[in-house]
């Protein structure tokens, strides 16, 4: 049986987005209780949906900036050992006859660490860059595209903890333009971006036959085209052999980007014809004819429209909205789409939400801490502006949760923001995330610690989770001994832990 | 002017507690050669006054509490305060001040609300309205508004660096400017949130009520040699660094005279237990932050007073559980060197079914307005007019208690 009404809004917005946004405006779950399925496609047909209007560096900006700035840092820290040398070489020829005992001074020139407040420029790129991310989720008003991007973002992860300065602009450069496109133009746009070649070892890869393989006696790196294969498009144990992984492999050869220290275009997409493998290459049972980049490209065209890659999204795609093991039918629905649309990620996004299977009543999912922290603010962000009778000493209104604070909460409910432990991105299954429900606890005791005294828990309630909150809960949030403790149970319901 | 001397910014960061000061120094008092400070602590929740202040000399007292009635010649024996009252003896610090004569305490005591909402009774005990309505200003606020000035408090810059607080309770909000001060770190969720989110979750979904009892294990484990971080006593912690801290504050040449802040967790409606239960933890947690109050205070102590309030009492009968709903009177402590103290302040209502409030509560005898007007009138000068029609606005029969201060 499937929900209507103003259960079904209240199940739509936690299911596709980040739940209601608790403002009275057209994306209540009054105001979209008539048509819950058209609000959530409408959000497909804002201007722009999924684009970020940010005045923010672009992935090869941030990447030189980063690299000046890890050369200047190197540079400080020799002139501070010479310093150091030099002090160390002054007072052993002042005491010879005391040289076993190495001077206090040693260190006297080591760089002391900086007490301003900024963090370190490439930690204030990724702050910059969650920041808007947060923003964008936390005040979208239906939510579903910023949950598209977050899901694309994590099926085409790459890490900040191996280049931090790409990390964020990859995301609104290669994987925002194409959430409500074309999954090949996505696939083309992620695979030749410099983060993700950097990331997957591809730019140091070479034939073993191309002139820079000879003259170095250096090969290939396999890894980028295993992972296009096993995670971004076909899906592992789906076919494919060794032999075309390593042929693959060849063809992206010179897929590569241009040394970040170079001042004008490094960190900049290149393809360095010296590490390409001459010669046609066997993918799949097709040949390729070596057509430089385009090979590529070919390659990578056939991979997008291969029916395992369709199978192989439409269970993602499931399992992350719907249910651990999503129903049969609705993955079939979802393949059929992507098969028969060439890849259209709109028209598979419409299939979703349309399908009758993704409304089954039993909320099952378990938000992931990154979807939950996200889904708490736009409860915390329900309580309006401190008045102005207050001075002095207080922050800006909402400073306490800065993007700092922010990230540290996704460390530590073990979801670091663009940090997944390996390619495949974080896991999109209840029991990777139930151990780590009780640590939530004491975020959203601090989130609730600071809502204001007079918003009424059981509007919150109402408005957030509305027919979907069970009668035990609505007893729980009431008789709560304070509106403190009641908001942070609010947060910790199961209601509001599921979609 | 150098202020803020004294708790440095570790202390702060250390303290976990938010004070909310106001930004001026009383004129009126200061003018008397006094500099009154006055801390008011609201307990959110529900205190049970019957079982931090016992009528053991009430004839009908055991048999209402049965093994859960503080006594005199009881397991653990009760505090004597006078032949009929006695104090739990988790707050052995309340005791001394009580018989240095720097402690009263007011029995069958109740603000005006007769209903037993907690959201409800909190507004109005920090509102001050006589009936609940949705309010923007508290009683302790409007107080400060209506007193001349002698001056702003020197806040400084270190202060500003700190100024990440918590939202304001009502109590302080309103017109008067106030200060506030918190830590980076809010404070840890209690022990009986996680223990209501369980009985939600085993009811509710099985799966996170095993990952509740899991890390609930987990945590003991990584406690077992840390009794100070033990969930049980993290309360004990956390008050004893909250009023500390506030105390520190109050007590600087140029600081704040006027704070609040709330201690949470009063809701015990099982395992409230006289030795060991929830509650007797909980009335030690506040025994020690009387005590650092006191000691953090220094010799501002003699010009201190301090107030806990808390929104209603308990059922005066033990419920199925081993704790107490929601019920009417109960007690209010005032401690400080400024009062005139040793004294159970009460019209005793008797214990007798026909004599509890709905045959349930201990009737209330004493309007908690008048003991909180008595205090403003006569340690901060607030005048009868304001206290009356601003700061308990329709008020005016309920006659400040006189000579609660020294």
């Amino acid at each position: 049986m499937t929900p209507r009404g103003k259960e079904a809004a209240a199940l739509g917005l936690h299911r596709f987005g980040f739940g209601p946004r608790l403002r009275r405006d057209s994306y209540s779950l009054d105001a979209i209780a008539a048509d819950p399925r058209g609000a959530l496609l409408a959000d497909f047909e804002r201007p722009k949906a999924g684009y970020l209007s940010v005045d923010l560096p672009s992935s090869t900006q941030a990447a030189r900036a980063v690299s000046d700035f890890r050369a200047e840092e190197h540079a400080k820290q020799k002139l501070a050992q010479r310093a150091a040398k030099d002090a160390n070489g002054t007072a052993m020829a002042s005491s010879m006859s005391d040289a076993a005992h190495a001077p206090a001074s040693a260190t006297a020139g080591a760089p002391q660490p900086a007490d301003n407040k900024k963090p370190p420029l490439p930690q204030q790129i990724v702050q910059n860059e969650a920041s808007v991310r947060f923003d964008a989720a936390v005040e979208s008003t239906v939510g579903f595209v910023e949950r598209l991007v977050w899901f694309w973002s994590n099926h085409f992860c790459i890490s900040a903890d191996k280049d931090v300065a790409m990390v964020g602009a990859y995301e609104r450069e290669a994987i925002r333009p194409y959430v409500l496109g074309r999954f090949g133009d996505m696939l083309a746009a992620v695979e030749s971006h410099p983060g993700m070649l950097f990331y997957l070892d591809n730019v140091h890869s070479m034939g073993a036959a191309s002139i820079d393989g000879i003259n170095r006696d250096k090969g290939l790196n396999e890894n980028l085209a295993r992972e296009i294969l096993e995670l971004h498009t076909l899906g592992v144990r789906s076919g494919y052999s060794q032999a075309d992984v390593t042929s693959f492999a060849n063809v992206l050869t010179g897929w590569s980007w241009i040394d970040p220290a170079e001042p004008d275009h490094g960190g900049e997409f290149v393809f360095n014809k010296r590490l390409h493998e001459p010669g046609d290459q066997v993918v799949l049972g097709k040949t390729y004819p070596d057509e430089g980049a385009a090979q590529g490209r070919a390659v990578l065209a056939d991979l997008a429209r291969h029916q395992s890659t369709a199978q192989h999204i439409a269970l993602k795609l499931a399992r992350h909205f719907v249910a651990d093991d999503p129903p049969p039918s609705l993955v079939a629905k979802l393949a059929k789409t992507f098969d028969s649309s060439g890849g259209n990620l709109k028209a598979l996004a419409k299939t979703l939400v349309t399908a009758d299977e993704s409304w089954a009543p039993q909320r099952k999912k378990l938000r992931p801490p990154s979807e939950w922290i996200a889904a708490t603010l736009r409860v915390a962000k329900a309580t309006p502006a401190e008045p102005s009778s207050l001075i002095d000493l207080r922050t800006p209104a909402g400073d306490w949760l800065n993007i700092g604070r922010l990230m540290n909460f996704q460390v530590a409910l073990g979801q670091p923001l663009w940090r997944p432990p390996a390619p495949n991105g974080w896991p999109d299954t209840e029991a990777a995330w139930i151990d780590g429900v009780p640590r939530r606890l004491g975020i959203a005791n601090e989130i609730a610690s600071r809502a204001r005294p007079e918003v009424d828990p059981l509007d919150l309630l109402e408005a957030s989770l509305g027919p979907l909150a069970s009668a035990e809960t609505r007893q729980t949030i009431l008789r709560a001994e304070s509106r403190t403790q009641a908001v942070a149970l609010l947060l910790m319901t199961p209601e509001f832990l599921r979609t | 002017m150098p202020f803020l001397h004294a708790p440095s910014r570790r202390a702060m960061l250390a303290g976990s507690g938010a004070l909310f000061a106001w930004a001026h120094m009383p004129r009126l008092a200061h003018a008397e050669g006094r500099d009154p400070r006055f801390l008011t602590i609201v307990l959110r929740g529900a205190l049970d006054g019957l079982a931090m202040v016992a009528p053991v000399g009430d004839p009908d007292w055991i048999a209402l509490r049965g093994d859960n009635a503080l006594r005199f010649d009881g397991k653990v024996a009760a505090l004597k305060l006078d032949s009929f009252f006695a104090l739990n003896p988790a707050m052995p610090n309340l005791h001394r001040m009580f018989q240095a004569n720097e402690a009263i305490i007011v029995h069958a005591c109740a603000t005006p609300y007769r209903e037993r909402s907690h959201f409800d009774g909190q507004d109005l005990l920090e509102s001050g309205l006589p009936q609940p309505a949705p309010s923007d200003s508290g009683w302790l606020n409007r107080a400060l508004h209506g007193l001349a000035s002698a001056g702003r408090v020197d806040a400084g810059e270190r202060a500003r660096a700190l100024g990440v607080g918590p939202a304001l309770p009502l109590v302080v909000r309103g017109p008067a400017p106030v200060l506030t001060w918190s830590p980076q770190n809010a404070p840890p969720a209690s022990e009986d949130t996680a223990r209501r989110l369980l009985d939600l979750y085993q009811h509710a979904d099985v799966k996170l009520a095993n990952a509740m009892e899991e890390n609930a294990k987990l945590v003991a484990m990584e406690h077992a040699d840390d009794v100070r971080k033990a969930p049980g006593n993290q309360p004990r912690a956390y008050f004893a660094d909250a009023a500390g801290t506030a105390a520190k504050f109050l007590a600087q040449p140029n600081g704040p005279r006027i704070g609040a802040l709330a201690l949470d967790g009063w809701d015990t409606h099982n395992n409230e237990g006289i030795a060991g239960g929830r509650l007797t933890q909980l009335l030690g947690s506040l025994d020690g932050a009387l005590a650092a109050v006191k000691a953090n205070m220094g010799p501002a102590w003699r010009e201190t007073v301090v107030a806990l309030v808390t929104e209603f009492g308990r059922t005066a009968r033990l419920n199925g559980t081993d704790g107490t709903d929601h019920g009417t009177a109960t007690v209010a402590l005032l401690a400080g060197g400024a009062l005139k103290g040793g004294r159970v302040i009460a019209d005793w209502p008797g214990l007798k079914a026909p004599d509890l409030y709905e045959n349930r509560d201990l009737k209330p005898t004493t309007d908690l307005r008048a003991v909180l007007k008595g205090v403003l009138k006569d340690h901060l000068r607030v005048e009868d007019r304001a206290l009356a029609e601003t700061v308990f606005p329709g008020s005016k029969n309920v006659k400040p208690v006189a000579g609660l201060v020294a």
